[in-house]
């Protein structure tokens, strides 16, 4: 059974298409990336997985599981976590509080035990800090644990949206433009921990990227989008050296000097 | 013939208040529209503009139209000076803070209206070239009050038609309340817009007070009406002009038609069941658009 | 400045961060608990007063404070838990049974409340629960047949068997005891998932949804929380006054109710208890100031509501962290003294940024 499959994936918005018959496998335990140039449509795909937008037509299953029209909020039920494009952090908190609403997944505690804080939601509380503490040591985020989010560094807040998502222990891991903004030295950092989540944690995970060679380095397998439209798959070498995807790059020259 | 009269007579007045309700809600929009606050303090403009105007003509004796003159430039000023001085300085804020703002200043305008010389606690009232005056069709008797309410508003909102359409500084606020940044690239003063917003607003709440001073009498809570204007508001749709004062005219006429054929009480919740109403099933109201925050 | 040395994960759990804050704060309670022994009737009423309000305020700010959604519509949850203990004592149901049931009724109309809430965000909520008080005010007066409309219903003192709470001083415990249990409880939701996602979908509704909140259950639960409480306060409230008609639970007193949070300072449980000791006490410090104003104005009936509106006015423009804001910038200063910069809270300047794209 692949492990998550988009069939026939169909968005407009009014009159404009944004996706078209977008069809992709990913299989588990690889890294997948989605590229294209603005407004092609990548992170819509993101947001129809998420929810927050409806398709017009297709389906995605995740696990032999049929995804396309449940809640937003039942998603990270099933073990499916994302970053977002424009850090949707929860900026009036600290960052071990961010952390710790991944963890809302993993509640098992209801609202009259919680009011009178047993036994059991104590126990809950004491699980779900030593998880976001684990996290905190693999991003190395020791530093920031217990500064408000709103006076972070932009790379230091990607980190915590990302270590925000791995708190909920997800299957599947959506990363939206993971190094926008970043500087060399934190996409180097970042390619390491991307690259570790994979094989340490045993994650699969879907990164839109516009860093060419971010995705040249880590990704197993690249979909290339243009206009909604798919134009190539396969593994990065193959995709990259596609003439539709050079075509519709044209104009970003230095975009991918393979070195 | 005397039903059809008696429910004629009741739309008509409806339609009267409706007015007042949509101008109210139009100063509201106006407001939400450029930035994104409400203002609670709406009704209280009206109060203002009453009283001005109560003290214009039965004090100082001034005629009537120079009164009306005199009032929206009144609190065309107020409401620039309210902007300078209050909200400039909260702009970024959370909305909600703002919003606590105005409810306080409507408390404090209409305390503080109770505290002038001459005005306080009372109520007054004071005679317009309509008052007393009657039209007749045939069985339908209309108060020229009402009449003037209703001709007011449309010159009203004709006149704002054109100043949105045509003008530049109509256009330049169109442009500002939608896309904030866009307008000042294109060399906008967003703090001009601001400014001229309240101003217009104060002074569309300022001559909606005069014109419903006849019906209510001025006193200091004649602004509480106001706050039927919201459910006008949102029936209307929150971001539409024509929508506030659909809404608006809309609410006056059910109001009194519960007022006559509905027992006692129903009246006075009527707006708020519509609105609930309409949060319920549509809360995009008549004509607005929802929109979707973007990720 | 202290640093806390946590060897436990608990630590970072418990109610109180340093052991000197519990030690504060227990003999607070004790102070509170002696205060009957030195104040008159009076000021002990209006203590008893200001702990029933800060039950209402601690619902209102877990709703508005901590989960962001704008409540114009308390007076009613008030009024529900008001009239409902009324009516059950009256009809003979003991007090012990009353104030519970009265909170769960408040809190089940707020779960019904909550529901079409869930379309409607910010301003469109105020708006709604505006909405929601005056009607509920309008049956309050309309029903007569279980309410007795105007002329209002009157109401015993509470009492469990034989023992009655009439004395200002019963009715001070009695009511300091609900309002410590309240705060308990609700630091402990404050502390634990649902607190979290709470405060998550104040911040970020998207996000929220992203880490699988549903916003449903959690705008309701919210919803229904904090008006059980206000329920509870109203029930207090009832039975302390003895006497309850619909014109104490106008939406003035919605208004009321908001100011107190905003002034006590949003999104903190002692925000709630300071907001409502100022709104009690601000009749008091109008009487003192009047000595202090020309004739013609402290003769005002509506000096005190001016300046009401002039507080909240205030307050939003100079101090929006409200009192609580302010006690924390003071103990800072202290803390830091004399290091203490200037500026270390000034405001940043801020752009507007839209919620609509």
């Amino acid at each position: 059974m692949t492990f998550f499959e988009a069939f026939g994936i169909s968005v407009s918005f009014g009159g404009l298409t944004a996706l078209r018959r977008v069809v992709f496998e990913v299989n588990q335990g690889e890294l997948f990336s989605i590229i294209g140039p603005n407004g092609a449509g990548k992170t819509t795909i993101f947001n129809c997985i998420s929810r927050f937008y409806d398709v017009d037509e297709g389906t995605f299953i995740f696990k032999g599981r049929d995804i396309t029209r449940i809640s937003p909020h039942a998603v990270a039920g099933l073990g499916i976590a994302r970053t977002f494009q424009n850090i949707e952090l929860f900026k009036n908190a600290t960052v071990i509080d961010n952390l710790l609403l991944g963890r809302h997944r993993h509640r098992r505690s209801n609202l009259l035990t919680e009011v009178f804080f047993t036994g059991s939601v104590r126990r809950q509380e004491r699980r779900n800090r030593e998880k976001a503490e684990e996290i905190i040591d693999f991003l190395d985020l020791q530093a920031y644990r217990d500064q408000v989010v709103a006076g972070l560094p932009y790379g230091v807040q990607k980190i915590v949206e990302l270590g925000r998502a791995l708190t909920l222990e997800p299957e599947l891991l959506l990363l939206d433009e993971p190094s926008a903004g970043m500087n060399v030295e934190e996409i180097e950092d970042l390619a390491f921990w991307i690259t570790d989540i994979k094989e340490e944690l045993g994650l699969t995970i879907i990164m839109v990227e516009h860093n060419m060679r971010l995705v040249q380095e880590i990704s197993d397998r690249v979909l290339a989008l243009n206009f909604g439209e798919a134009i190539a798959q396969g593994t990065p070498g193959e995709v990259l050296a596609h003439p539709e995807v050079k075509n519709a790059y044209l104009g970003e020259e230095g975009a991918f000097a393979a070195d | 013939m005397e039903l059809v009269n008696e429910i004629l007579q009741t739309i008509l007045s409806g339609i009267a208040i409706g007015c007042i309700y949509g101008l109210v809600a139009l100063g509201f929009v106006l407001i939400y529209k450029a930035t994104e606050v409400i203002n609670f303090a709406q009704g209280e403009m009206m109060v203002l503009g009453a009283f001005i105007a109560y003290s214009l003509i039965t004090v100082f004796k001034f005629p009537y139209w120079a009164v009306l003159g005199l009032t929206i430039v009144a609190l065309g000023l107020f409401g620039l000076i309210l902007e300078r001085v209050l909200l400039r300085s909260l702009i970024g804020e959370p909305v909600f803070a703002i919003v606590m703002l105005t409810i306080g200043l409507g408390y404090f305008i209409r305390s503080g209206v109770s505290m002038v010389p001459f005005w306080g606690t009372e109520t007054y009232g004071f005679k317009t070239p309509f008052t007393d005056e009657f039209v007749r069709f045939s069985n339908l008797v209309i108060s020229w009050e009402q009449l003037a309410i209703i001709i007011m508003t449309l010159v009203l909102l004709t006149v704002l038609f054109l100043f949105f359409r045509y003008t530049r500084i109509g256009v330049a606020m169109r442009a500002a309340s939608q896309n904030q940044l866009a307008a000042v690239y294109m060399g906008i003063s967003v703090k001009r817009v601001f400014a001229l917003t309240w101003t217009i607003s104060a002074a569309l709440g300022g001559i909606a007070g005069i014109l419903l001073s006849p019906i209510t009498f001025v006193h200091m809570n004649m602004g509480f009406i106001g706050l039927k204007a919201f459910p006008a508001a949102v029936l209307g749709g929150f971001g539409s002009i024509p929508g506030a004062v659909v809404g608006g005219l809309i609410i006056g006429v059910t109001e009194s038609l519960s007022g006559v054929y509905l027992p006692e009480g129903w009246k006075d919740v009527a707006a708020y069941i519509i609105l609930i109403l309409v949060l319920i099933l549509r809360p995009e109201g008549l004509f607005g658009v929802q929109a979707k925050k973007k990720v | 400045m202290r640093f806390v040395m946590k060897k436990d994960y608990y630590e970072d759990i418990r109610l109180f961060k340093y052991r000197s804050t519990f030690f504060w704060y227990a003999a607070l309670i004790a102070g509170c608990c002696l205060v009957p022994l030195v104040l008159d009737d009076y000021l002990i009423s209006q203590l008893t007063f200001i702990c029933m309000y800060s039950i209402a305020t601690v619902g209102l700010m877990l709703l508005t404070g901590y989960t962001g959604q704008i409540s114009l519509g308390h007076a009613a949850f008030f009024a529900i838990g008001a009239y409902t203990s009324a009516i059950l004592t009256l009809k003979g149901l003991p007090f012990v049974l009353a104030l519970p049931a009265a909170g769960l009724l408040a809190g089940l109309v707020g779960l019904l409340i909550g529901l079409p809430a869930l379309r409607l965000s910010g301003l469109y909520l105020a708006i709604a629960t505006m909405g929601f008080s005056f009607i509920v005010d309008e049956i309050l007066v309309r029903w007569e047949s279980l309410t007795r409309g105007n002329m209002g219903l009157i109401v015993a003192f509470p009492s469990i068997g034989p023992f009655s709470f009439s004395t200002e001083t019963r009715s001070y415990y009695l009511t300091l005891t609900v309002l410590v249990l309240t705060i308990l409880a609700a630091r402990n939701i404050l502390r634990s998932p649902t607190g979290r996602a709470m405060i998550a979908i104040r911040d970020s509704e998207v996000a929220a949804q992203a880490m699988g909140i549903s916003l449903a259950r959690f705008k309701t639960t919210a919803f229904a929380v904090s008006a059980f409480f206000t329920g509870v306060a109203g029930s207090l409230y009832a039975h302390k006054l003895t006497f309850i008609n619909p014109e104490s639970f106008t939406i003035i007193v919605s208004i009321e109710f908001l100011a107190m949070i905003i002034i006590g300072g949003l999104g903190s449980l002692h925000g709630a208890v300071f907001g409502a000791a100022f709104i009690i006490f601000l009749p008091q410090i109008i009487l003192m100031s009047k000595n202090y104003l020309p004739a013609y104005l402290s003769e005002q009936t509506g000096l005190e509501p001016a300046l009401y509106g002039l507080m909240i006015i205030l307050f939003i423009l100079l101090e929006p962290l409200g009192l609580y804001g302010r006690w924390l910038k003071t103990k800072f200063y202290f803390q830091m003294f004399p290091l203490y910069k200037k500026d270390t809270f000034k405001r940043e300047k801020k752009f507007f940024k839209a919620e609509r794209h």
